[in-house]
């Protein structure tokens, strides 16, 4: 069997605050003052094979943004390996790593903020594939040209700004961006959220256009339970850091087995589901900073028992590609 | 029974230096007592001006041009700025998406929840304390004397939205006025929010107006449904109707773009183009150039009729259900 395209193995992402003069002073004789560190990433495990596509899925500060930028190559993991193709990106040799850090982009959530404002298109699309040699100077025209058709841009408005376009169009303004480079693998952060419904489903057709078009492959990060179902072959489930569940969409939709993930299944809204009496789980993700003893979620959980309090259950497999971090999965 | 709000003909428009902006232009609806009404519609559509005018709440460049608004009988539109002040979150309040916009950052939550009660009726402090404690009981924050102390930076998202919904509840309005109160917010805190407003509006009695871009969010909680674009509400019924049987090909192209109702990993259902801009509305429907089904007669604005127990704005109601 080929290695996956890219595989995370154990990676952790740590956040420290230093402690400035004053603390450190503090610190010294004797005071309380420590260094403050948040765990973003908490040694994740994560393959994604060729032409699959992941889906990532978890609340606000679960860290699934933080994986994502660790999987694209802008934060450095501070343990653990990022693989592309099976071999280790961090000790390659520099004109590898340049081919894998290539083959690897982002789309980012706000098409706002993502685009140079004083770039016009023909350069925000055609600046990287020139520098990298892929495109001559004299065929970059042509070569900005073919990829804004793909992404549904006319090509006649490429001497413009982004701010001259609309929130949907500048989205495909970022996606055409990301294909320029001719990447294997795209990490899509939250790259639909901002978008308005009806636009939302037509950048999820050129997602999916895509894919068939040049067999890409996807991290589709996400806090939409529905797009993901849609578009995911695979499903990973994050809490505080930390993945709690992965499958198959069809089984993680059909036989969730975290008490979190029957939560996000509950209480996601569907059109299907009109008034109705629930009692949604209660509290909130804690903090980072201070996580809970135990399993991360068993503040919330309305199953917990005491030695979930005491000992953070470990990912387990439980069937064919299923795997799940609770003590009582077989209960719940 | 009369309705607790009447808006009728509503027309508010914003009068800038690059043209007229009709932001709402024609509006009509009715909200009875308890009931709740989705207003959904997407960015620029006009569901938050068509909030703010109710509650006198535009400012210049832009003005209500024409139409009624009835609050338990009286008209407010363009009232004096007096009689707004004493119906403001006293008879009608509001909660916004970003419940920074409804608190004070230097106020103690208690110094500003007592406020909203003291500046509409003259009751002992401590009444107004207790009261205020019993409203953060109420939508479910812990500790509530605790948190009466904090300011609003001490607290997270979802909490700061719960402080802002027992300010909105507090002197039991007849009318409540939601925008997008749950989109910043993450899926298990929304259900608890909803769940929280749900309660109140049938335990008080309290109507409510839930302005959303998210038709799976209504569809869980309002009992009608008001579509909005460019500025008129194109379909409107009972959830029932407009989401299982809608008419109008817009409301109709925006269930179906919904991915729930599409085959998994199929291509989408969209309506094509994009949500038009303001400033140079296309002649007669204003949905027409985005419709499969526009023809010679949408030129003209097609005005409302009652179409199958729902109000409706198109000459060509649709009656499949696109995905099927």
């Amino acid at each position: 069997m080929t290695a996956p395209l890219v595989e995370i193995r154990d990676v952790s992402k740590r956040f420290a605050k230093r402690l400035d003069v004053a603390g450190k002073i503090a610190q010294k004789l004797g005071a309380g003052a420590r260094e403050e560190v948040v765990h973003a990433v908490d040694e994740v495990n994560l393959e994604v094979n060729e032409g699959e596509v992941l889906g990532l899925v978890g609340e606000s500060g679960c860290g699934k943004s933080t994986l994502g930028r660790v999987v694209a190559g802008i934060h450095a993991p501070t343990s653990g390996q990022l693989l592309f193709q099976g071999n280790d990106v961090a000790s390659m040799s520099g004109t590898d790593r340049r081919a894998a850090t290539l083959a690897i982009q982002m789309i980012f959530q706000d098409p706002f903020a993502s685009l140079n404002p004083r770039m016009r298109v023909e350069d925000i699309i055609g600046e990287a594939p020139r520098v990298h040699g892929i495109v001559s100077r004299s065929e970059a025209s042509d070569y900005v040209d073919d990829i804004m058709r793909k992404v549904g841009l006319d090509p006649s408005l490429k001497r413009r700004y982004a701010h001259q376009f609309s929130g949907g169009q500048r989205q495909r303004i970022g996606i055409a961006r990301a294909l320029a480079v001719k990447p294997k693998f795209l990490v899509c952060d939250e790259a639909i959220a901002a978008l308005d419904v009806s636009i939302q489903a037509q950048v999820i057709n050129l997602f999916m256009d895509l894919r068939e078009e040049f067999g890409l492959t996807y991290l589709f990060i996400s806090h939409d339970l529905s797009v993901v179902e849609h578009i995911a072959d695979r499903v990973a489930i994050m809490y505080l850091g930390r993945i709690v569940e992965s499958a198959s969409t069809e089984e993680i939709f059909s036989a969730p087995r975290h008490p979190y993930t029957k939560a996000l299944l509950a209480e996601a809204p569907r059109l299907d589901q009109r008034k109705r009496d629930f009692a949604p789980i209660e509290g909130e993700i804690p903090s980072p900073l201070n996580p809970p003893d135990g399993c991360f979620f068993n503040p919330r959980c309305p199953h917990a028992q005491d030695l979930c309090r005491a000992d953070q259950p470990k990912l387990e497999t439980i069937g064919p590609g299923h795997t799940v971090a609770c003590h009582y999965w077989q209960d719940t | 029974m009369s309705p607790v709000l009447e808006v009728s003909g509503l027309k508010t428009h914003f009068f800038t230096h690059a043209g007229v902006v009709k932001a709402v232009d024609g509006v009509d609806f009715a909200v009875n007592k308890g009931e709740v009404m989705g207003l959904v519609g997407e960015s620029g559509s006009g569901k938050s001006i068509t909030g703010f005018s109710i509650l006198g709440l535009i400012d210049p460049p832009g003005r209500i041009v024409e139409g009624e608004i009835r609050f338990n009988g009286e008209n407010i539109a363009n009232a004096s700025e007096e009689t707004l002040k004493s119906i403001r979150g006293n008879r009608i309040s509001m909660i916004f998406q970003d419940p920074m916009m409804t608190l004070n950052p230097v106020l103690r939550i208690d110094s500003q929840m007592m406020e909203a009660i003291l500046a509409h009726e003259a009751v002992p402090k401590r009444q107004a304390w207790e009261r205020c404690r019993d409203a953060l009981g109420l939508v479910g924050i812990p500790s509530p004397e605790e948190r009466l102390q904090a300011y609003p930076h001490q607290l997270s998202g979802g909490m700061r939205q719960r402080v802002s919904i027992a300010i909105a509840f507090l002197n039991k309005p007849d009318l409540i006025i939601a925008d997008e109160p749950t989109t910043a917010l993450d899926v298990t805190i929304q259900a608890q929010i909803i769940h929280e407003a749900q309660k109140l509006t049938s335990q008080t009695g309290t109507a409510m107006i839930w302005i959303t871009h998210d038709l799976a969010v209504v569809a869980g909680l309002a009992d009608r449904i008001s579509v909005m674009y460019a500025g008129r509400i194109v379909e409107q019924g009972l959830t029932d109707d407009v989401i299982d049987h809608p008419l109008h090909p817009y409301t109709v192209g925006l269930l179906g773009s919904v991915p729930t109702a599409n085959k998994r990993g199929e291509r989408l259902f969209q309506i094509e183009g994009m949500t038009p801009n303001m400033l140079s509305l296309p002649e007669g429907c204003a949905f027409s150039p985005r419709c499969g089904f526009a023809s010679e007669a949408c030129q003209v604005p097609p005005a409302v009729e009652h179409v199958a127990n729902r109000e409706l704005r198109c000459y060509h109601p649709q009656s499949q259900v696109a995905a099927e």
